[in-house]
């Protein structure tokens, strides 16, 4: 083998490897093919990792389109796939002239200010008080998860390895969790949001109250993956390992950090994918109640609407939702590529 | 003259010192002893191999001696201080390496050297901790992980991480039987050669009695336990290096390969002939058949 065939060799298999680093294995068959290995079995790779899902997903919308029609609600037809399109590329729209508007409202605000400090007078700067944008509620709604896991995650992996290294502290808080475990986040956030109306009386809030109690029902849901597993994760630890610190006489933080910790973390990040996933279903019914701005207020607001577009517009929402989920846990498996000394199974 | 129990001389005083030591596991009716009344004695720089068939407690032998487990009775002494749990000061190496998968090689030994070595700087300690990688021949493969290593390197690995710890006496727990033939004979010279320039203590578990007569300068073999105890001892005069090619053909070496392969068998069939008194609890499970039951069976 020339050493340009080989060098062209190793450039492709870092292209595979980066590919099903980031998750996206389907690509590999396309890069075989493009590089020239046997055409037909790439292709057959191909159709199966590609062509399969395709078909499945068309299958789905034609049975959807047809079917919907039939649907007789009290807002109308049911909606089929190209009305949620319609209403999709509305939102979007909406979401750019509402941008405008804003832009515009300051360029007014501006000038207006340049002539109140001609003429002498105070001038006091206003906030532009317009709706949010279906753009705005899904920054919101990352918003709110991602604080909620943080705050899941800093309570639960300290306590899961404090389990796993302890057998006492297990069998402490073992009927905690599976008391608290199956709670649903309805049940949770009544209980927050009095709890934080009357703990969090700052004078200027940084954050919203509704922010704060849907972060901490999030938190309170998804903790729950994340503790099992972490501690888990540590109770398994390889005796021989725990043998090589006892002869090496680790100190106990080294221990833990250097032996423990990066061996649990295989399992401690299944923990965390998982309560992320707990943690974003969770949100959407915390936000409905919370009437914190988000998702889940898109969906109730559209619901008390209950226009013609109610139903399409919740559509919309559906599948935002379950792409951002998506997208999430395809997020949590990269990181856990990164960090963990095996290779994450991509399921 | 081989079979020779007292092949200490007076005036050496002994380095590592195992004093009636019994171990047993389990309590009450459930009770094994699985080391029973042990006395051994290995001189500074000596290399002593320990053969024996598997399940005959040549693990929980290394283990009392590395502190990971303690003796129910008798003790253990080392240069003179008790032995009362695991230190740096007996380096082990581990029938499966236990190597960190999340370090890479030099990691590997880093650590240990980082947790020996406290006072030194981090740049001593990292050009320690080469040293030793160099040593075992692995200087090459510094920076890879041990998923990427045979099995032999990983093992090399091992031996180097304790080395490091720079310990009074090497423990050797079956270091060579996860490994294929010639990968074995390869290590075999290898750990001879680090053995003579370390001028380390050596205890070595092997059941494998080729290895122990070419590596060892004193071979005892383990009677096969319950109650397992220490059988006489087998001095190897042969000289070293010993090449394994020219030894096979060394009469000295097949007379000694012979009178311990033949202890051996005879303490084997004693074993067998008086019966072991752990009993295996078997499953009490019926085969599922179809044959109506009046039909007998073709067995």
């Amino acid at each position: 083998m020339s050493s340009d065939s080989l060098s062209f060799s190793t450039g492709k298999a870092r292209a595979i490897r980066t590919f099903e680093g980031l998750g996206l294995e389907i690509f590999v068959p396309a890069i075989r093919m493009a590089t020239g290995e046997d055409p037909k079995d790439q292709f057959r790779e191909l159709a199966r990792s590609i062509g399969v899902p395709i078909l499945s997903i068309a299958i789905f919308l034609v049975l959807w389109s047809s079917l919907a029609a039939s649907v007789q609600t009290s807002i109308g037809s049911v909606p089929g796939p190209t009305e949620v399109w319609t209403e999709a590329k509305a939102l979007v729209a909406e979401h750019y002239s509402e941008r405008t508007k804003q832009a515009e409202f300051y360029v007014r605000m501006e000038t207006l200010k340049e002539k109140y400090v001609a003429e002498g007078k105070t001038w006091r700067a206003r906030k532009y008080s317009g709706k949010p944008t279906y753009f705005d509620q899904i920054w919101t709604s990352l918003q709110t998860v991602f604080a909620g896991f943080l705050i899941a995650s800093l309570i639960a992996v300290p306590i899961g390895i404090l389990c796993g290294l302890s057998p006492t502290m297990n069998a402490a808080f073992s009927p905690l969790i599976q008391i608290f475990k199956p709670v649903s986040p309805l049940a949770w956030l009544p209980i927050v949001m009095i709890l934080v109306s009357a703990l969090y009386t700052s004078e200027n809030p940084l954050f919203e109250k509704s922010f704060i109690s849907s972060a901490v029902t999030v938190s309170l849901c998804s903790l729950w993956p994340t503790l099992v597993n972490t501690s888990l994760g540590v109770a398994s630890v390889d005796p021989d390992h725990l043998n090589v610190a006892k002869v090496l006489k680790l100190p106990w933080t080294t221990r833990v950090f250097k032996i423990v910790g990066p061996s649990a973390l295989p399992l401690i990040f299944t923990g965390l994918r998982l309560s992320l996933g707990v943690g974003w279903m969770v949100l959407i019914a915390a936000e409905m109640l919370a009437q914190n701005p988000g998702l889940g207020k898109f969906v109730w607001d559209m619901f008390q609407n209950g226009s013609s577009q109610t139903l399409s517009q919740i559509m919309v929402a559906v599948f935002t939702i379950g792409i951002i989920g998506f997208a999430l846990d395809r997020l949590m498996i990269i990181l856990q590529r990164f960090v963990s000394f095996d290779g994450a199974a991509s399921a | 003259m081989s079979v020779a129990s007292a092949t200490l001389t007076t005036e050496e005083r002994p380095y590592l010192r195992l004093d009636h030591v019994s171990k047993s596991f389990g309590e009450g009716p459930n009770r094994t002893e699985v080391l029973s009344e042990i006395d051994l004695t290995v001189n500074q720089g000596e290399f002593l191999a320990i053969v024996g068939f598997s399940g005959s407690g040549k693990s929980t032998l290394i283990n009392l001696i590395a502190g990971l487990l303690q003796a129910n009775e008798g003790t253990i002494e080392l240069d003179g201080q008790p032995i009362t749990g695991p230190g740096p000061d007996r380096g082990i190496v581990f029938q499966s390496y236990a190597l960190l998968p999340w370090l890479t090689v030099q990691g590997n030994v880093q650590l240990a050297v980082d947790a020996v070595f406290k006072k030194e700087s981090a740049q001593e300690r990292a050009k320690r901790a080469e040293r030793y990688v160099e040593m075992v021949g692995l200087g090459e493969a510094a920076w890879k992980y041990p998923k990427e290593l045979s099995g032999g390197m990983r093992q090399r690995v091992s031996v180097a991480r304790a080395l490091a710890m720079d310990p009074k006496i090497l423990l050797l727990d079956e270091p060579l039987s996860a490994l294929d033939a010639l990968t074995r004979a390869t290590l075999q010279s290898e750990i001879e050669s680090i053995w003579a320039a370390s001028k380390k203590t050596v205890v070595m578990i092997t059941n494998d009695v080729d290895e122990a007569i070419l590596l060892a300068d004193r071979i005892i073999p383990l009677r096969p336990g319950p109650r397992a105890s220490l059988g006489p001892h087998f001095d190897v005069p042969l000289a070293r290096p010993r090449d394994r090619a020219a030894v096979n053909d060394d009469p000295e070496f097949k007379k000694i390969r012979n009178e311990i392969t033949q202890y051996l068998i005879a303490v084997s069939r004693q074993t067998a002939s008086t019966g072991s008194k752990r009993r295996l609890k078997k499953p009490d499970v019926k085969p599922i058949d179809l044959r109506p039951p009046s039909l007998p069976s073709a067995r």
